[in-house]
């Protein structure tokens, strides 16, 4: 099945969206006796920022998981730039150009900024072992060449200043738009953001929001995020998968979905009569 | 005053990479270099080599070989003398079988082994961590030395079970056996260990090391991102395994001339090399060094400040600085618990600013 051909549409602030590179058919997970995903299937298009809502414990950071190889379906296929995914270790999906920040800052923090953005660099880093312990030559012009990439992203993220810094040391804000750093260095075709906006003022969310659109935007990067704001969610997303309880309840554009009944009543709650 | 960063711009990534940045740093590096190659070769004797030089520099290899393992990639081991008995033997082994080849390739090859060993009991590590693989390295010690001194073929069935290093030649000089010159042996050991703690550092200031550093910081983060956990500690067990290698076999060789694999091995040996590398700081090339020189340079001072500088009999100078050094590596892991290098870091920290408070 080959959805690429599909049609490119051109949103309304000029952005093109192309055809499907990820597609989840029929996804269920199970924890023993506990159905974490049922039967979930959606889609995402390249290009867009592809929104997963929904209340707490709805299954949507097992959903990420399971897109990056953390946890494997028991039923459901995974297919990816038109090809099914035989199940994988994460660091093969990562291998494969998909790149993930944490709900949880996962960064590395005995490291300086510098060498944890260029750790993102793994997948364009090849020389074995021994150039690298002679240095001169192989290893040092890969290290330089990706280093230029690497400082066009803090760059493009304001953390120059901090580029030498112990990441340790480093306020939450700055930790999450290191994290941001990192996953852009792996110059992905998919980027997953579980709650980047997690534990943040109105101001840090919008310098988030506007590092999210611009790296959408500049870099044409597909992103799928998990947020709660629901005011961040609708402006920033191009289509939004709601979940509750482990169940797709909607999917399609803000909109669409902001008027959707079943939504609403996951989110407001019904009276049981 | 003069350790200064100020005015020192880098223009290139190559500059910004380089070990030392800051000019004064790089010039005190030449000046040791030079000091140590042409300079103390001249003033050594017997006694200075073989209670200080030697065991410094081999222990130095020993301790980044176990950092590179412990203070990079998190996987802590207390196999090292194990390992170092196993660079050891294939040392013998080689120099027995190969006489007429140069003795600089058999401990170079010695390491290779010893790399393929460790590798081996590294295989546990991709299940169990910490504690519980500390524990499992434990095992490769006890088996490592049975292994040495029960199976014949290992000391080419001696009556005494030691082995004896017979004497080796570079460039026509003795630098094995008894009747070497002290300069020779020093020259020896400096070459290596100066030759490891340059790939040592390449290592870790490039893709290697990070891929290292990211699975001791957070493994399942580093998985995500693309670092496959297990070639990742296996290049860490096989680089640690090289280099302890290379030490043992020039402890061995060069320093001891003669070993029983329980005395020279043992599970003590192991400890020292993991006190080496807690004391003079996880995670720093600079802090192997720190490291081995505080254990290995410290008894001596006392033993000649006690027995030589106060005239107190030796037993009781003996027992003295088992206290003295026992006491001092609680205060300093008291004090700075990052161990030496982090002492030194801050100094330097300080001397950028110096005179000035701010």
């Amino acid at each position: 099945m080959n959805d690429m051909s599909a049609e490119t549409t051109v949103t309304a602030d000029g952005r093109k969206i192309g055809g499907v590179v990820m597609e989840m058919k029929n996804i269920t997970l199970r924890f023993g006796g506990v159905v974490a995903i049922k039967d979930i299937s959606f889609d995402i298009r390249e290009g867009e920022i592809r929104a997963i809502i929904g209340p707490n414990g709805a299954g949507k950071s097992s959903m990420l998981n399971v897109i990056s190889g953390f946890y494997h379906p028991q039923e459901g296929e995974v297919w990816y730039k038109g090809q099914k995914r035989p199940p994988m270790k994460p660091y093969q999906v990562a291998q494969q150009g998909i790149a993930r920040t944490f709900q949880n800052i996962a960064l590395f923090e005995g490291m300086s900024v510098l060498d944890n953005v260029m750790t993102g660099r793994i997948r364009q880093m090849k020389t074995g072992l021994l150039a690298q312990a002679l240095w001169k030559g192989r290893a040092e012009a890969e290290e330089v060449e990706n280093r230029a990439a690497v400082e066009k992203i803090i760059d493009f993220l304001e953390i120059q200043h901090i580029r030498k810094t112990p990441v340790s040391r480093l306020p939450y804000g700055l930790k999450k738009r290191v994290e941001l750093a990192r996953a852009l260095a792996a110059e992905p075709s998919i980027l997953l953001l579980d709650e980047p906006m997690a534990g943040m003022n109105v101001e840090e969310k919008e310098d988030m929001s506007r590092f999210i659109l611009d790296v959408n935007d500049e870099f044409g990067t597909t992103i799928a995020l998990i947020e709660h704001d629901m005011g961040v969610v609708m402006d920033l997303s191009d289509r939004v998968v709601v979940m509750d309880y482990g169940k797709k309840i909607g999917d399609g554009t803000p909109d669409e979905v902001r008027s959707n009944q079943a939504v609403i009543d996951a989110y407001l709650g019904v009276a049981h009569d | 005053m003069f350790y200064r960063e100020a005015g020192d711009f880098k223009t290139s990534y190559v500059d910004d990479n380089q070990t030392f940045p800051i000019k004064f740093d790089r010039y005190r590096y030449y000046v040791v270099l030079v000091a140590a190659f042409a300079v103390i070769p001249f003033l050594l004797n017997d006694y200075w080599v073989n209670a200080v030089f030697l065991p410094f520099l081999i222990y130095s290899i020993a301790a980044i070989g176990l950092n590179i393992l412990v203070g990079y990639c998190g996987q802590v081991s207390l196999g090292t003398g194990g390992f170092m008995a196993v660079g050891a033997y294939a040392c013998y082994k080689l120099m027995v079988a190969f006489p007429e080849i140069s003795i600089f390739f058999h401990v170079i090859i010695s390491g290779g082994i010893t790399a393929l060993v460790c590798v081996l009991f590294g295989l546990p590590s991709l299940r169990i961590k910490g504690f519980y693989l500390a524990v499992a390295t434990l095992a490769a010690q006890f088996f490592l030395v049975w292994l040495f001194n029960r199976v014949g073929w290992f000391y080419n069935y001696s009556a005494s079970g030691q082995i004896n290093a017979p004497e080796r030649t570079v460039f026509g000089i003795a630098v094995t056996g008894a009747q070497n010159p002290p300069w020779s042996a020093y020259l020896f050991c400096l070459v290596f260990t100066v030759a490891c703690a340059i790939i040592a550092r390449n290592l870790t200031r490039g893709m290697a090391g990070r891929k290292w550093m990211a699975i001791r910081d957070m493994d399942i983060a580093a998985e995500i991102i693309g670092v496959n956990p297990l070639k990742a500690k296996l290049t860490a067990f096989a680089v640690s395994g090289f280099f302890v290698g290379i030490s043992g076999a020039l402890f061995f060789s060069v320093y001891l001339g003669a070993v029983e694999v329980g005395e020279a091995f043992g599970i003590n040996k192991s400890f020292l090399v993991l006190f080496m590398v807690i004391i003079g700081g996880l995670g720093s090339i600079f802090g192997s060094f720190a490291g081995a020189a505080f254990l290995v340079l410290l008894p001596v001072l006392l033993k000649n400040v006690l027995v030589g500088g106060l005239g107190w009999p030796t037993d009781l100078a003996a027992h003295l600085e088992f206290m003295i050094v026992g006491s001092l590596i609680i205060v300093f892991l008291i004090a700075e618990p990052h161990g030496l290098a982090q002492l030194w870091r801050v100094a330097k920290e300080k001397l950028r600013l110096w005179p000035f408070p701010h």
